[in-house]
């Protein structure tokens, strides 16, 4: 974990989580670097998208869930007794694994559904284009901003969760892989769009894909469940040395695709 | 050899077994069907010929003098139905929203048993009740009562389908919600119950098609009227209270007159029905994406 250093504007420590009895992920303590790309990479049931859920207090919504540890904010510990989650989640923006527009809300509203409140149709209007050309959904959609988001492909929809996460501007982005659903081709534009987006934020990852990590990460994260079953953070390094010189043997069995 | 042999043998019996299967089910579905549509095309034989302009928009006549209409009864349902759902459709509604959202616990699992025993009560006992409550301490019928009596008999069904077409809403639509910082509240509000509301209004429907041809709760309620009564406050004709007075009578003009009204119930039923699947299906539709 050499490069990951502290100080960064996002960073757990020794943060575990529970569903009801059962553990889920034991003892993460990562620091997330700053506008660039962190990827979260590991079998299935290791436990990175719980990790990914507790840093914004999604996890919470479950009924039995619990954390423990904590996860610091530019230095403030978000489970502390006096944040409030609905703030927390404005700053540290969410990209789900399906794309989840609001079915009952235009494109329009979609992109502004979290956008500040009291702005005219003109001050719409303008959030509006500024979220979806962030998200490059803009020229495919700017003339059907009225019709519903259902009737837009699986790529596009997931864009248009993109521009909805970004409008709230939020400092952070976390997305659970966003191309899970999505073909090669639509696959691709999300990617790019990453390394387009961490320039303004700083976005986590997680993927099933080592390619995608690989592609679009500056820094990967290995996690691993041990016999028990609770996820653990193996390694964090720089996506490039991580790669090609993993410091522990599971990660280098995992990339070489020993098993997962 | 021999053991292909047992297993074609075998496979012989599943197929016929299988094919009796078929068949049993059929026959079953088939005799279902019949019994309703000779239900349905008794009634409309008999009730067709009732049903004119004068039916529909008069007053009773008086026993012996032909004609008339149940025009009041019609009305009379309207009112008594519009109270009852404008009662029911908050009370129903705001319930469901709370189980589906507080699912677990005690209170929850209670209200959930309480709304299943409401379904269960008979509805003359629930007509009984309205009675107790607010007929016989003010001394005198009223169609409120009985609006009172159908919002009892809409509530466990609204309860439980608005928590159900609320819950059906896919947890994915709601966390997108709640990620982007807002409560959960106007989560609910603004973004999962728009998405439940073609459920929503479904339930609805077949609720009010569920009571709109009760009679029972009707009789020490609303207790009828040979008058355009559209105060709640006062006895109310109601067209399925007609229905029974009129069918149960000795005269042949007024035995004409009850299977016209059974037959405008039916109608009610039929296009409330087919209403409530149309929403359904639009519902499917905007969940599938």
């Amino acid at each position: 974990m050499s490069t990951v250093a502290a100080g960064e504007l996002l960073a757990t420590q020794e943060l575990s989580a529970y569903y009801g009895s059962r553990q889920a992920v034991a003892d993460v303590t990562i620091a997330f670097r700053r506008k660039a790309v962190t990827a979260l990479i590991g079998p299935s049931g290791c436990g990175k998208t719980t990790l990914l859920r507790c840093l914004n207090r999604i996890h919470e919504i479950n009924f039995d869930a619990r954390v423990q540890g904590s996860v610091l904010l530019d230095g403030q510990d978000i489970y502390g007794g006096d944040m409030d989650p609905m703030a927390i989640r404005r700053r540290i923006g969410m990209v789900f694994q399906r794309p989840n527009p609001f079915p009952t809300l235009s494109i329009l509203d979609n992109a502004i559904a979290c956008a500040p409140k009291g702005l005219n149709r003109r001050g719409k209007l303008e959030a509006a284009e500024r979220a979806l050309r962030s998200a490059a959904l803009w020229d495919e959609v700017k003339d059907k901003l009225k019709t519903s988001p259902l009737r837009l492909s699986g790529g596009q929809q997931q864009r248009l969760c993109i521009a909805r996460a970004v409008a709230a501007q939020p400092e952070v982005l976390l997305m659970d892989e966003p191309t899970a659903s999505l073909d090669p081709i639509a696959t691709a534009v999300i990617e790019e769009l990453m390394s387009s987006l961490c320039k303004e934020f700083t976005i986590v990852a997680v993927t099933h894909n080592m390619q995608q990590a690989a592609r679009v990460s500056s820094v990967t994260a290995f996690m691993l469940a041990d016999e028990t079953g609770i996820g653990r953070l193996i390694e964090a390094d720089d996506t490039g040395k991580l790669f090609t010189k993993p410091s522990d043997r599971r990660t280098e069995d995992y990339i070489s695709g020993r098993f997962g | 050899m021999a053991q292909s042999a047992s297993r074609n043998r075998n496979l012989a019996r599943r197929r016929i077994i299988g094919g009796l299967g078929v068949g049993v089910a059929l026959t079953c579905a088939v005799i279902g069907a019949v019994c309703l549509l000779i239900i349905l095309g008794y009634v409309i034989v008999q009730g067709a010929g009732a049903i004119n302009r004068d039916f529909l928009t008069q007053l009773p006549h008086p026993v012996g003098v032909p004609g008339g209409g149940v025009g009041n009864g019609i009305l009379g349902t309207f009112i008594i139905l519009g109270l009852a759902t404008a009662m029911a459709v908050p009370i129903g509604l705001l319930t469901g929203i709370y189980l589906s959202l507080f699912g677990r616990g005690p209170i929850p699992e209670g209200l959930r048993f309480l709304s299943d025993v409401l379904s269960g009560v008979p509805s003359i006992a629930i007509g009984l009740f309205a009675y107790a409550v607010l007929v016989a301490p003010l001394r005198h019928f009223s169609a409120f009562s009985a609006s009172f009596a159908f919002m009892m008999l809409m509530l466990p069904l609204l309860v439980r389908t608005s928590e159900q077409a609320i819950r059906s809403v896919p947890q994915t639509v709601r966390e997108g919600a709640l990620a982007l910082g807002m409560s959960n509240f106007r989560a609910t509000v603004q973004i999962v119950i728009p998405t439940a509301m073609p459920a929503i209004i479904t339930a609805l429907l077949l609720a009010i098609a569920r009571v709109i041809g009760e009679t029972a709760p009707l009789l020490f309620t609303a207790f009828g009227s040979q008058f355009w009564e559209t105060n709640p406050n006062k006895p109310m004709a109601v067209l399925a209270l007609q229905v029974f007075t009129y069918a149960i009578s000795p005269y042949p003009n007024w035995q004409a007159q009850a299977w016209g009204g059974a037959l405008l119930l039916i109608g009610a039923v039929f296009v409330l029905s087919l209403g409530a699947r149309l929403m359904l299906r639009r519902a499917m539709r905007g969940l599938e994406a």
